[in-house]
């Protein structure tokens, strides 16, 4: 059950990938992102992180994503035009380059780890709440409370470069 | 029993009344409204008006699904489909009741549908998608009103959303659990030998501050009055569902009391003892309750009638509500319907609460109502978040 | 309860004492200018520079007690303490000259100084950090803040072209830095920089090719920070559009600390792989080299000329790391010590020198300065003569050491290629003094009143620390041979 679910739900995160690359409207992109998110939710869901998985949903999902289709609802951005020419370099040497990663690193990952180690469903049983705390706040205190730094500059940095004008 | 098997009717029953209960839900929300405003409301379908639900839903069901040639077809369909199932889905991780054997069987279940370890985070993720159906609602609808209906209803709901999360954390940090049968569980204990240790009586009251934070910003959540500016029907016609008719009007319609239902719901766990009853030794309350109903609706139906049209239905509904107090004093189901009772009577108390609001109230003014989030609610709830973690962290 | 937790000693806080003083003070200042009214915002710089000296003063003590801190995720060893007072010092040098700069431009306010005091405490992160956690943690406050100070001047174009673009590519670069680091995390199960490198030199399971392109992922990321080629585009446009006291700040502080991580994180996680890292350092110090050098060549505003002078620089710092020893760190820390007093003095004596709204910044602006402010003249004339190289200054001493070290490594190439770009490099920068003395007074120097307190201060401190560097430069040179034993 769990490696169906697993395979259902990668496969929406990368379509919506893909989708959310390729549209040409910000709404529909943005909405595709807020698949991707939505799928990484039931990934960390099927790996045992179930509080990571309501923390990517009420955050990412339901509160970052928001605010930036608020965004775009205000500018009211329409769909972009098709650009007149694009690169033809892209389109001959991008997607074989691209496949040529992906085979690279396939194979870099398949030759490192041997396939007796592999990921079992049900193995990680440290994504209660509880455990996220005590993780956040014995082990990880430091750069806990350092990001509160991060966050507080980008505020700063909000009010700074948003205010009315100088005095 | 298989777990499958049981799930199944346990969510379909749940289903079924969840689903009737919304639409009774309005139909007692215009009756109350009326008695407020001294009129009478819904009397003709039914007596008292009470298929009033029923023939509301035909109509809506049969009415034209109008699709307006300007809209995002893509995002104008899906908006009412996100809005709904997000409502619903929030009601499967709420508990009704405690561990109860299903009579005359050996089958052991919980009340309710599931018990999550992020149980409490469950409607709060609901609620934060649920945000998408309306602002995309009012976008994709391409029409101004909506637009700023939808504009509005985001902008409030992101910002109510802050503090309403920060009052939930004080019942956790209390109750040590994110789980909502364990956080009711916790409250299970009787202190000074006649009170339930809900939440909101402990800690010297400050939860109780927490629990009217939660109430305040749950009102702004589910957008409605005083914090109904997104469908301000003076300004904005409609606001976001303006391009809404028949079942996508609906759609809309039911998450909105769905969402108020589970929200009351949250509340009545958090911070009212879930399905615990305010003391000890009040089995019998619930029965009597219904009985005294029945007894008083018999009597003003035969003896003291005042009305011709109630010489029906007034003495039926004494009998049925005499056989319902009955039923609470039958010692094999009392473990099942004293909780449920209990449950029950105080998520009605909190909807009534609601239109009761809605019935005497003004709207904000879009500026008041965001300062009123950012300035009051958001500091209140973390000076309250804060007494609380002192107290748990002094006392435990 | 994990069974081994252990509550914060005392001496792990005052380890992280500096930061703590840093971000505390940043917060005072912001409630200070919330309180302030309008005609009392004059004062926060003074906030600020008590703040610093009592953040140095914590350093200081901190590096008493060397040891780690939050359960491993700070070392606080004489590497770090050594670029800790070195950001501080870039902090100090960049508040002395923004006052007369902010009134000027009539922008004083305090989050300037509030902006600057966090951007330090994410570098005094990244100077400790031994955790990858911690470098992109630190990291992002030092850009962040930064990308905040190049668009300060809200209204000007500039500034906003600065701020806008400094902010696109440092959020891709640093996006590659946190994609190495997931790397890094899937293929040894750690973040912490010891256990890494344990990892790395016992463990037979890590594939050297992965853990290299991982090693990559971080390099794109750091190599970015610090303006080394191929990531180098974005300095000019930047620095041309910062306001001058920021563009000071900004290629000095964060390109110290982001070096004092990339060494090491380098040197310590990744020295098994040394091999598969050191060829693209190699290119990377020569590309930047060249590049840095033969673009100041063409370029007519100065800030622009430091701008390349400054990625220049960067290669030549990369060179004493390609040279993968002790005392190629010890020539690395020793040169960014005098790079940073000799491109801050000269970045506050443009502040000056530009004017209102930045009208004069080309180098034929100067004509004639030796004649107007003999003394400004002369102290820009030694900060351009450090950056050369010449006898007597910091510079010299900064580049013989690398060339030296690269020299006991068998970097003979790079030696030579190195050298050649310094001699290229005394062109564009004697242009400059030329200019300056041999030119006769123009329009701009005529107008040009005399600089601040502020920035005289800070043009003769810096002046002053590259001449003592220059002439007895083992008083640092010992101290950065003492401390940058790190990893070993």
């Amino acid at each position: 059950m769990d490696p169906i679910l697993f395979a259902i739900f990668a496969g929406i995160a990368v379509v919506c990938g893909i989708v959310m690359v390729t549209q040409r409207h910000p709404i529909a992109s943005a909405l595709s992102l807020i698949g991707v998110m939505g799928s990484l939710a039931v990934l960390y869901l099927l790996l045992g992180a179930e509080f990571i998985a309501a923390a990517q949903v009420i955050v990412y999902a339901g509160a970052i994503m928001v605010l930036f289709l608020f965004v775009i609802m205000l500018l009211n951005a329409g769909a972009e035009p098709k650009p007149l020419r694009s690169s033809y370099l892209a389109g001959f040497l991008g997607v074989p380059m691209v496949l040529a990663l992906m085979g690279l690193l396939g194979y870099l990952v398949k030759r490192s780890f041997p396939l007796d180690v592999t990921v079992r469903f049900g193995d990680f049983t440290g994504g209660s709440a509880k455990a996220v705390g005590d993780a956040l706040f014995r082990k990880y205190l430091l750069p806990f409370e350092v990001t509160s730094v991060l966050v507080l500059i980008a505020i700063l940095g909000a009010v700074v470069l948003a205010r009315k004008e100088m005095d | 029993m298989d777990f499958l098997l049981l799930s199944l009717i346990k969510t379909g029953l749940v289903a079924f009344v969840f689903l009737t209960a919304l639409a009774y839900l309005q139909w007692i929300e215009r009756k109350v409204i009326a008695h407020v405003q001294v009129r009478v409301g819904p009397n003709r379908v039914g007596p008292h008006g009470l298929l009033q639900p029923l023939t509301d839903t035909i109509k809506l069901l049969t009415k034209e699904d109008l699709i307006p040639a300007h809209v995002n077809k893509f995002f104008y369909l899906l908006a009412p489909v996100i809005g709904v199932a997000m409502a619903l889905i929030s009601i499967s991780v709420i508990p009704f009741g405690p561990k109860i054997t299903v009579p005359f069987t050996s089958i052991e279940t919980y009340l309710g549908l599931t018990d999550l370890n992020i149980g409490v985070l469950v409607p709060l993720a609901c609620s934060g998608i649920g945000v998408y159906a309306v602002a995309l609602a009012g976008w994709s609808s391409n029409n101004k009103y909506a637009l700023l209906g939808g504009l509005r209803a985001s902008a409030q709901m992101v910002s109510y959303e802050l503090p309403l999360a920060v009052a939930i954390a004080a019942p956790l940090l209390m109750h040590n659990s994110l789980s909502m049968r364990e956080i009711v569980e916790s409250q299970n204990v009787v202190k000074w030998g006649f009170l339930y240790n809900w939440s909101i009586f402990s800690y010297f009251g400050i939860p109780f501050v927490a629990f009217i934070i939660f109430l305040i910003c749950a009102f702004a959540e589910t957008n409605r009055i005083p914090f109904d500016l997104p469908e301000a029907e003076n300004e904005l016609v409609a606001g976001f569902h303006t391009e809404y008719s028949s079942m996508k009007f609906a759609a809309f319609f039911m998450a909105e009391y769905a969402n108020m239902t589970t929200i009351c719901c949250l509340a009545v766990i958090l911070f009212l003892g879930g399905w615990l009853p305010p003391t000890p030794g009040l089995d019998w309350v619930p029965g009597a309750v219904f009985f005294a109903s029945g007894v008083l609706m018999l009597y003003h139906g035969t003896v003291n009638l005042a009305r011709a049209r109630d010489r029906i239905s007034l003495p039926l509904f004494g009998v049925i509500f005499c056989g319902i107090g009955v039923l609470h004093w039958i010692p094999v189901l009392m473990p099942i319907t004293t909780p449920l009772f209990w449950f029950l009577s105080k998520t009605l108390f909190l909807l009534f609460l609601y239109i009761w609001v809605r019935a005497t109230l003004p709207r904000f003014r879009y500026d008041q109502l965001m300062h009123f989030a950012w300035g009051w609610m958001f500091p209140v709830s973390i000076g309250t978040l804060f007494a609380t973690g002192l107290l748990v962290a002094v006392w435990k | 309860m994990p069974a081994n937790f252990a509550f914060p000693t005392e001496a792990e806080y005052i380890r992280f004492l500096p930061e703590t003083i840093l971000i505390l003070m940043g917060t005072l200042i912001m409630v200070l200018e919330g309180f302030a009214g309008d005609g009392h915002r004059k004062g926060t710089h003074k906030v600020a520079l008590f703040g610093l000296f009592l953040a140095m003063a914590a350093a200081c003590y901190a590096g008493s007690n060397p040891g780690p801190a939050f359960s491993d995720f700070l070392l606080v060893d004489g590497f770090g303490t050594f670029f800790r007072m070195l950001v501080l010092t870039v902090g100090i040098l960049a508040v002395l000259c923004s006052p007369s700069y902010l009134s000027r431009e009539r922008a004083d306010s305090g989050e300037y100084y509030a902006l600057i005091l966090y951007s330090l405490v994410g570098q005094c992160i990244l100077a400790t950090a031994n955790e990858l956690i911690m470098v992109f943690i630190g990291l992002e406050i030092s850009s962040i803040a930064t990308y905040v100070l190049a668009g300060y001047l809200r209204d000007d174009k500039r500034n906003n072209e600065s701020a806008i673009k400094y902010f696109l590519l440092g959020s891709f670069a640093t996006a590659f830095l946190l994609y190495g680091v997931a790397w890094i995390y899937g293929l040894t199960g750690s973040t912490n920089l010891a256990v890494i490198r344990q990892y790395l030199q016992t463990s037979a399971t890590a594939d050297p090719a992965l853990v290299g392109l991982a090693a990559g992922l971080m390099f794109v990321g750091f190599a970015f920070k610090v303006s080394a080629a191929p990531f180098q585009a974005w300095t000019p446009d930047v620095y041309q559009g910062a306001p001058a006291p920021v563009t000071a700040f900004m290629s000095a502080g964060p390109k110290a600390a982001a070096f004092a991580v990339f060494i090491r994180v380098y040197i310590t996680a990744f020295d098994g792989i040394a091999e598969t890292w050191l060829p693209v350092v190699w290119v990377s110090a020569l590309a930047t080299m060249v590049i840095g050098n033969f673009a100041a060549l063409t370029q007519t505003n100065i800030k622009r000329v430091l701008a390349y002078s400054s990625i220049a620089h960067a290669g030549y710092v990369l060179v004493a790391v390609a040279a993968h020893s002790q005392i190629g760190t010890a020539a690395a820390m020793f040169y960014l010590a005098s790079y940073v007093f000799m491109n801050i003095g000269a970045f506050a004596l443009i502040s000056h020198l530009s004017r209102q709204g930045e009208r004069y910044v080309q180098v034929n602006d100067l004509a004639g300065l030796s004649q107007r402010q003999p003394v400004t003249a002369a102290l820009f004339a030694i900060f351009l003569l450090s950056l050369i190289g010449v006898p007597l200054t910091g510079g010299f001493f900064g580049k013989f050491y690398i060339f030296k070290a690269a020299l006991d490594s068998q970097l003979y190439w790079l030696t030579v290629l190195g050298l050649l770009n310094s001699a290229v490099a005394a062109y564009y920068y004697l242009r400059i003094i030329v200019v300056m003395y041999f030119h006769e007074p123009g329009h701009a120097t005529e107008s040009l009143e005399e600089p601040a307190a502020g920035i005289r201060v800070a043009s003769l401190v810096a002046a002053l620390a590259v001449v003592v560097l220059g002439v007895a430069p083992s008083l640092l040179l010992n101290v950065a041979s003492r401390s940058s034993a790190i990893g070993r």
